[in-house]
């Protein structure tokens, strides 16, 4: 049995234990499951600095900082107790089209080439880290949530503004990848 | 949105946690959070993401259809209320912006949170940088299109 938890998930035992995260928050207390809003959170209770947005009472929505806690704990529960000790196999393609751009370490669930601390004062560190977590950060508050908010949850309850949502992130996430990643990659 | 009182016991909050646990959990082991399947889902070279992103809107549908129906309560009695999401100009620039970013980093907020727990430290830099972004948007927001 532990053998088996182990291994990687199969996307159909992952995919329904993460829709069933809408029906749980719903039944827990009425709460509607969107992960950026912790961010968020965050913000309003260590630097709300009298901007009206993070004015509010956030200690209301302690339950979701205490989601995401979890997930940090459930990930490093992952990693160790749970272990596979096998590499991670990624599609044929990627793997072969990332090596060509010396991604080539693809041992682990991050690219070891581009996220690791001596890139940190870097070109590359600058727009891995830096531009890419702004743009997730400003990009999910502006759009009022995130895949969880929009695709997930939004999806579920069938609100049009959150498929729209849904197809803005993966038209700019394909363009990204295949117009805009490959002169990153190199940099 | 939730009534709570200020006699409500504070344990209740305790199954956040562990459900959160549990998704920590799930995303490692389907490897969710791995930047090589956010790479294979956007160029079109593995059904994974897809996978678990459309079963997981299947299974939410059908629980959301079966609470409205059923007028299932939550634990506590009260009745369930989803909000609607109002549209705005802002989830199409907001949502462009953060396709970038997700093409980037490999990673939505949630996964930035599981990376962090996974080991991988310097996406604690990311993650601030993703608090940054969204302290900035609310610092602008009145000045942004909406």
């Amino acid at each position: 049995m532990l053998e088996a938890i182990k291994e990687p998930w199969p996307w159909y035992v992952a995919g329904p234990i993460i829709g069933l995260t809408v029906p749980a928050l719903l039944l827990f207390g009425n709460k509607a499951f969107g992960l950026s809003s912790s961010l968020r959170h965050i913000c309003a209770a260590c630097v709300p600095a009298n901007i009206p947005f993070f004015q509010y009472d956030w200690k209301k929505e302690v339950w979701s900082l205490l989601f995401v806690s979890g997930v940090v704990l459930g990930a490093c529960i992952a990693v160790t107790l749970l272990a596979d000790p096998n590499p991670i196999v990624i599609a044929e393609p990627t793997a072969h089209y990332l090596a060509s751009k010396g991604i080539t370490d693809q041992s682990g669930l991050m690219p070891a080439e581009i996220f690791s601390w001596s890139n940190l004062f870097t070109v590359r560190g600058f727009i891995f880290f830096i531009v890419g977590g702004f743009f997730v950060g400003f990009g999910t508050r502006w759009a009022g949530g995130c895949t969880s908010g929009h695709a997930i949850s939004g999806l579920s309850n069938l609100q049009w503004p959150s498929l729209v949502a849904t197809c803005c992130f993966f038209g700019a996430g394909i363009l990204c990848t295949w117009f805009i990643l490959p002169h990153l990659l190199t940099l | 949105m939730n009534a709570t009182t200020t006699s409500a016991p504070w344990w209740p909050n305790l199954r956040y946690a562990a459900w959160g646990i549990l998704f920590g959990v799930v995303f490692v082991k389907a490897e969710i959070i791995s930047w090589f399947r956010i790479q294979e889902m956007f160029r079109f070279e593995s059904f994974h993401m897809y996978g678990v992103i459309g079963s997981a809107v299947v299974v939410g549908i059908i629980s959301v259809w079966l609470i409205k129906r059923t007028r299932t309560k939550t634990l506590s009695g009260e009745p369930i209320v989803i909000a609607d999401k109002t549209f705005n100009k802002g989830i199409v620039y907001g949502s462009l912006l953060f396709g970038l970013g997700w093409a980037i980093t490999g990673a939505c907020p949630g996964p930035l949170f599981a990376q962090v727990g996974a080991g991988y430290g310097v996406v604690i830099v990311t993650f601030i940088s993703a608090l940054a972004g969204t302290w900035l948007y609310g610092l602008l927001r009145d000045r942004l299109p909406h």
